[in-house]
């Protein structure tokens, strides 16, 4: 079977994570999937990073960069920058890579089901959600056009164990941020410091439209729990979407208003759905017979 | 793949459908979700919950209700209507959301199912009794396996002719008979299934078993070896929303549309007569837990009942009716002149009392006939496996009336004859003195039994948006003396209320079908959002806050304090 070959200029074009900066100390080369593309990575002894296709034995490079704890490249022209993460520098902050999640999905519904609060008590019982607590209360949708990314805020949801220290459950604030078209930032209130928020992060890899590598990692306020728990227990959070991700039908993301039944909770979702659909994206994603896009909310 | 639609194919064996499972089958390269329901119906649902796509296979069997894994939207037996987003349990899903069904007949052992049915599944000569043998899935399309079983000798069988193309029949040499028939699942891949003619047993079954099992599976392997299996994608088919369900609501008058007729008439005590309405032709719609009904009687008289059905009874609705002597006539007539196989006209299900069932605890205040839209909700939760306590303030002489009702949660319900108004109160004081996080209170009974319920629970500091009732009837006066327009932003159109007539007449009579059903500012079915202007509340469905936010009124009785109201629709 031969590999569709991406000509989709909007994803082309982006730059992708390939792999975690911590991955590359110990691998002389990785090799890697992108858009059906077979990529070599490489870190020499002087610290540098060089990045090519895999088939070309010129070994032409591809243009990289490193941010976020990531190294990123593009099989196009990509932007100049990079999207804006300034608490990834705060130096009294710890970055930990949580892992790297292969899935057989699109990485749209991979960010969908990032920004999604409903699933909590059904998916990630006795964690991030419990029954019957289980309203999507209204929360605020914008699109920055500055930065042209999403941003939904004041969410909340009920969590039952909203700090490590605390033994009651209780309404968690939370901050999405879509960035890049598969990229997603969560922020949440910090156990640690009220005033401050952790931040947790997918960068989505396209390994074909409908397989992904879904690169996580935590940006937080916290020097107690040590690096191997705080991997554990997003290992655990992600092992529980997997299997439902892995089950939805298509695998592609749908951007047909008629594709499914979205419900207030999902504004968010309709707002990404329609952002991508105004990109023109086509990879990874079922678009729009109509053009007729979704009814703004 | 060119297959007449109008052909059965089996999907499953009756023994892949044991207690609460859900089977996932497929045909043609749909993928079904194949679930049996504790009153023995067998669902066939296209596997995919209409929300986010997940197959619903891999969600659970509730018994009456299928529940999506991923936000446990619940959908009802038969209909596969939505009964409950748990994300907005405020709302009732307003518009009716429902997955695709497909037929089913159960028949020589397996589930069979067709797109567009004429007929039934035809029967196979010779099979009045039968084994079901161990279906056998093969790599290799349809059209494959039907040429080699026509062209093919199968060892110790001689193929007899058969009308039906489908079904195979054999022969063996000790005179019994085999019937085959094939499953085309999707492009590249078939099921074969088989029946023996005779019912087998123990050992013997397992011998039958056995044989056709080494048989088949020979059939299979030369059948893959003639044709190599080729790789595929996997796309299964889905269907499209209905239009309906991607575009905004539009109101219409579905009013009273519905033909029941009465399969059951059950006097419960002396005073109470159960109804149970059987739909004539088409499917019932879906219903969710404190819904009512319209009934319209034979002297034109409607009234609302509401519906005591336990989730997913999508077979037929029940209602509990009062015997009032003095009544306004309603009950007379079901008393006296309704019997059993009369038909009669109802609406579609209303709710304006839902149950938001996000609380860690509910307290259920019942006074007499009030009873009935908790008798649907108690059953909910308790199906739910959800905390609640259900008090029932009631006459000596009808206290036994819903024991029925009460069988599986008998534990959970307290019942209080005959008490004085005091006493009443006193009791009401002991249930509701300490509120708790998430805890709610539902209150359905005569008017004075609410308004003493919500000011006790206020004075003891619950919050108000966590006492629910409903009023059986408004018994305040209604003045309709004032003069005032209104603007209806969605429609384009002004019009003026004079004094004597309701908002909803004038809107009806300017053909603005805006659904309504008691009329006298109880129900809530008739609410419509207020964009600007001051209302004049003259209902008893909403609570202060909501009159406060003066951005909601009840069509039917409420009016204007400014000269225009803007209104939603």
């Amino acid at each position: 079977m031969h590999a569709e070959i991406c000509e989709d200029t909007v994803i082309l074009n982006q730059w992708h994570p390939i792999s975690s900066t911590d991955d590359l100390k110990n691998h002389k080369q990785i090799t890697t999937m992108l858009l059906e593309e077979k990529i070599t990575c490489k870190k020499n002894s002087n610290g540098k990073y060089f990045v090519w296709k895999s088939i070309d034995i010129k070994k032409k490079l591809l243009p990289i960069k490193i941010a976020y704890g990531y190294l990123w490249t593009s099989l196009g022209t990509p932007p100049t920058d990079l999207f804006s993460f300034p608490e990834f520098y705060e130096i009294d902050r710890r970055n930990v890579a949580t892992g790297v999640f292969g899935v057989n999905i699109s990485a749209g519904r991979t960010i969908e089901n990032f920004l999604d609060m409903g699933h909590f008590p059904f998916v990630h019982t006795g964690v991030l959600g419990e029954e019957p607590h289980t309203e999507v209360k209204e929360y605020d949708v914008s699109i920055c056009e500055t930065n042209d990314e999403i941003l939904a805020t004041k969410c909340q949801f009920y969590q039952p164990q909203a700090a490590v220290i605390s033994s009651k459950g209780a309404e968690v604030d939370y901050i999405y941020r879509i960035p890049h078209i598969n990229c997603a930032i969560l922020y949440k209130s910090s156990p640690v410091d009220k005033k401050r928020q952790d931040a947790i992060i997918i960068f989505v890899q396209p390994v074909s439209q409908e397989i992904v590598r879904a690169h996580t990692g935590m940006c937080i306020i916290d020097d107690k729990s040590a690096d191997k728990d705080i991997r554990l227990f997003q290992q655990t959070i992600f092992g529980q979407d997997k299997p439902i991700l892995e089950n939805q039908f298509p695998k592609k993301l749908p951007l047909d208003s008629r594709a499914e039944t979205p419900i207030r909770a999902d504004k968010s979702s309709i707002a990404y759905r329609r952002w991508l659909s105004q990109k023109g994206l086509t990879y990874g994603v079922i678009p729009s017979e109509d053009n007729n896009l979704f009814e703004v909310m | 793949m060119k297959l007449a639609l109008s052909k059965w194919f089996p999907v499953a064996s009756i023994s892949d459908l044991p207690y609460r499972h859900i089977f996932q089958g497929q045909l043609l390269g749909r993928e079904y979700a194949i679930w049996k329901a504790d009153d023995g119906n067998i669902n066939i649902w296209e596997n995919r919950c209409l929300h986010r796509g997940v197959r619903l296979s891999i969600g659970t069997n509730e018994g009456f209700e299928l529940k999506c894994q991923y936000h446990g939207w619940r959908y009802a037996n038969r209909t596969a209507g939505c009964t409950y987003i748990p994300a907005h349990p405020a709302d009732a899903p307003a518009r009716t959301i429902c997955n695709n069904t497909y037929t089913c007949q159960e028949k020589y052992g397996m589930v069979w199912t067709c797109e567009t049915p004429i007929g039934d599944v035809p029967d196979i000569k010779g099979f009045k009794s039968f084994t079901v043998l161990r279906p056998i899935p093969i790599n290799s399309a349809y059209k494959n396996v039907r040429n080699f079983l026509s062209s093919k000798e199968i060892p110790d069988h001689h193929m007899l002719r058969s009308k039906q193309t489908e079904f195979w029949r054999f022969k063996t040499n000790a005179g019994n008979l085999l019937s085959l028939v094939i499953q085309p699942q999707s492009g590249n891949i078939s099921i074969l299934r088989g029946i023996y003619n005779l019912k087998t047993t123990g050992t013997e079954k397992l011998r039958v078993l056995k044989y056709y099992n080494s048989l088949m599976t020979k059939l299979r392997d030369e059948i893959e070896s003639q044709h190599l299996p080729k790789l595929h994608e996997r796309n299964p088919k889905i269907s499209k929303l209905a239009d309906d369900l991607s575009q905004f609501p539009t109101l219409s008058d579905q009013k009273h549309n519905l033909r029941v007729s009465v399969s059951e008439k059950v006097k419960l005590s002396d005073n109470i007569v159960k109804l149970k309405l059987k739909s004539i032709k088409k499917q019932l719609p879906t219903f969710h837990a404190g819904a009512h009904i319209d009934i319209v009687l034979q002297n034109g008289l409607i009234r609302q009942y509401s519906l005591t059905n336990g989730p997913g009874e999508t077979d037929h609705y029940c209602i509990a009716v009062k015997i009032e002597k003095h009544g306004g006539g309603g009950s007379k007539i079901i008393s006296e002149n309704i019997s059993v196989g009369d038909i009669m006209a109802i609406s579609a299900p209303h709710n304006s009392f839902p149950l938001l069932r996000n609380s860690t605890h509910i307290i259920f205040l019942a006074g007499g006939i009030g009873i009935t839209p908790m008798l649907s909700m108690a059953k909910a939760m308790h199906s739910m496996r959800q905390s609640f306590e259900l008090h029932h303030f009631t006459k000596s002489n009808d206290k036994e009336a819903f024991s029925h009702d009460f069988a599986s949660f008998t534990n959970k319900v307290i019942t209080y004859n005959d008490l004085s108004i005091n006493q009443s109160l006193t009791t009401i004081k002991s249930l509701l003195k300490k509120p708790k996080f998430s805890n709610k209170i539902y209150v359905c009974g005569p008017g004075e039994m609410i308004q003493n319920a919500i000011k006790i629970g206020l004075e003891f500091g619950w919050n108000e948006s966590d006492i629910h009732y409903e009023y059986f009837k408004n018994e305040n006066e209604i003045h309709k003396n004032s003069t005032f327009k209104i603007d209806l932003a969605r429609s384009a159109m002004s019009l003026e209320v004079p004094s004597g007539k309701s908002v909803l007449q004038i809107l009806k009579e300017n053909g603005v079908n805006l659904v309504s059903s008691c009329e006298q500012g109880a129900c809530g079915t008739c609410k419509v959002r207020v964009i600007e202007g001051k209302i004049d509340h003259q209902d008893v469905f909403l609570n202060s806050l909501e009159k406060e936010g003066q951005n909601i009124m009840l069509t039917c009785v409420s009016r204007a304090k400014s000269k225009r109201l803007i209104l939603d629709i």
